[in-house]
């Protein structure tokens, strides 16, 4: 098939794993387009400083993310960020993604590389309040909250450590915790006990958000008893983990419990032509570092993919 | 610094006389933080889409921003990027944090009107 809107391969997703893909696609001279429903770089933008990116000594997250997207756009590799993906046809031998404007791409092969995101607690109140009391990043808002009275909800290394920094700024920092127990490193457990200005809310969740034009309240609800208080606060900072941004192929594609894609060795999921890479994948460690190795890989299979596809269809001419 | 590649607003004159001289005018006032950096990205991506409207950025930390900080329109606001809209040098709209680009081309076609496809 050959069309302008036909490419040997779409890779979904424009972080470093999607990047990594254009890249040694582009330079195979495989026609290559990556669709990104973010901006480019995916979560490295979120990253002020990446200092284990092996080569580079230390550099800002957004400044790699547009390193690579250049050297993908060098190859001639196409790139579309900030689209939205309505429909998507995996299972043929041609893969079809509609976008959200009615535009339709086909490609031979297709590269997953949605990432993830930051988790939400999605109870009554978030979306109102967020920039007005509910923030994601203490660095970012931290200094907003100067001598107030602040909580943090998590148990990972992030909320730990993030609600010690947040004491740089805030008088009382109370963590909400839904365990008995946290799931950081010993470290960062003892320095959040032994720290004055912070308490501890263990096997409770925050239910809901309340206030005027600001946050005032929170419910604290325990997980054990049920009972919910009303707890005035002036600020929250949630860090709950990541979700993979694997909503999109319900139904397409078999994902795990925790939604996250199956692969093997060479990045391919159970459908031909079909492959997946980057923190979306079923897997351990969610580094730059992994997420670029397995797109190389998931890069190099669909090259070969295609190349014994373009082979076969000629041989079939040919016969 | 702010290292985007839309155009910067350096000092506080300097704003006056872009609200004034341009009719619509999106100025995205943050930090190269997690917040931020999508809204520059979308603003990027919809400047040659929106010609009709002019887009800048100004760093939440320079002394001249206090311009946008102590706007009465941004009172409350306790997230970063603080995202100003200004029609004929009125603020006609603002946002604090991160926006998506749904939520961003939703204000300026309300405010400024939808582009017209060439
Ligand atoms: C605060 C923070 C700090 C970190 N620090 C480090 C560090 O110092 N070193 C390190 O190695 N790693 C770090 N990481 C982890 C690292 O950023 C990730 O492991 C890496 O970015 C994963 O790459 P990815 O390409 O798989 O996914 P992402 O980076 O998540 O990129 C996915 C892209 O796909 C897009 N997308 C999502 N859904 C769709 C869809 N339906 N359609 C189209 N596009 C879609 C997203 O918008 C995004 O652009 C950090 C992460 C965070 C959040």
């Amino acid at each position: 098939m050959e069309s302008k809107n036909h490419y040997d391969t779409i890779v979904i997703g424009g972080g470093p794993a999607g990047l990594t893909a254009g890249i040694y696609l582009s330079r195979a001279r495989v026609r290559t387009l990556i669709l990104s429903e973010g901006t480019v770089g995916g979560q490295m933008v979120l990253t002020h400083e990446i200092a284990n990116y092996p080569g580079v000594e230390s550099i800002n997250g957004y400044m790699l993310g547009n390193i690579m997207k250049k050297q993908a756009q060098k190859f001639g590799c196409d790139i579309k960020s900030n689209i939205g993906i309505d429909d998507l046809q995996l299972s043929e031998e041609l893969k079809r993604v509609t976008l959200s404007n009615g535009t339709t791409y086909t490609a031979d092969a297709i590269i997953l590389t949605p990432g993830g995101r930051s988790r939400t607690l999605g109870v009554t109140g978030e979306s109102a309040y967020k920039g007005k009391g509910i923030s994601y990043c203490a660095t970012c808002d931290g200094d907003f909250f100067t001598d107030k009275e602040i909580v943090v909800v998590g148990g990972g290394n992030s909320a730990l450590e993030e609600a010690v920094s947040l004491t740089k700024y805030a008088s009382k920092v109370t963590i909400v915790h839904q365990f008995d127990h946290f799931q950081a490193f010993e470290h960062a457990i003892e320095e959040a006990k032994a720290h004055p200005k912070i308490q501890f809310r263990m096997t409770s969740k925050v239910s809901a958000f309340y206030g005027g034009e600001n946050l005032e309240a929170v419910d604290i609800t325990n997980v054990n008893t049920n009972e919910t208080e009303r707890f005035k606060t002036d600020g929250v900072f949630i860090f709950i983990g990541y979700v993979p941004n694997t909503e999109f192929l319900k139904g397409k594609l078999d994902l795990n419990q925790r939604g996250e894609m199956v692969v093997n060795a060479e990045m391919e999921t159970p459908i031909p032509g079909v492959y997946g890479a980057g923190d979306a994948i079923a897997k351990r460690y969610r580094q730059v570092t992994t997420a670029v190795g397995d797109a190389t890989v998931a890069a190099l299979a669909a090259s070969d993919y295609i190349h014994k596809l373009k082979s076969k269809k000629k041989s079939l001419l040919v016969n | 610094m702010l290292y985007t590649n839309l155009n910067h607003i350096e000092t506080a004159d300097q704003h006056a006389t872009i609200i004034n001289e341009n009719e619509n005018v999106m100025v995205c006032c943050g930090r190269m933080g997690p917040m931020c950096i999508p809204v520059y990205g979308i603003m990027e991506e919809l400047e040659e889409e929106y010609g009709h409207v002019k887009f800048f950025d100004m760093e939440f930390d320079n002394p001249e921003a206090h311009v946008i900080r102590n706007l009465p329109e941004v009172r409350g606001f306790m997230g970063i990027p603080f995202t100003i809209y200004y029609k004929n040098g009125k603020v006609v709209k603002a946002t604090s944090s991160i926006q998506s680009r749904d939520q961003v081309t939703s204000i300026l076609n309300e405010q400024f009107g939808v582009p017209v496809k060439a």
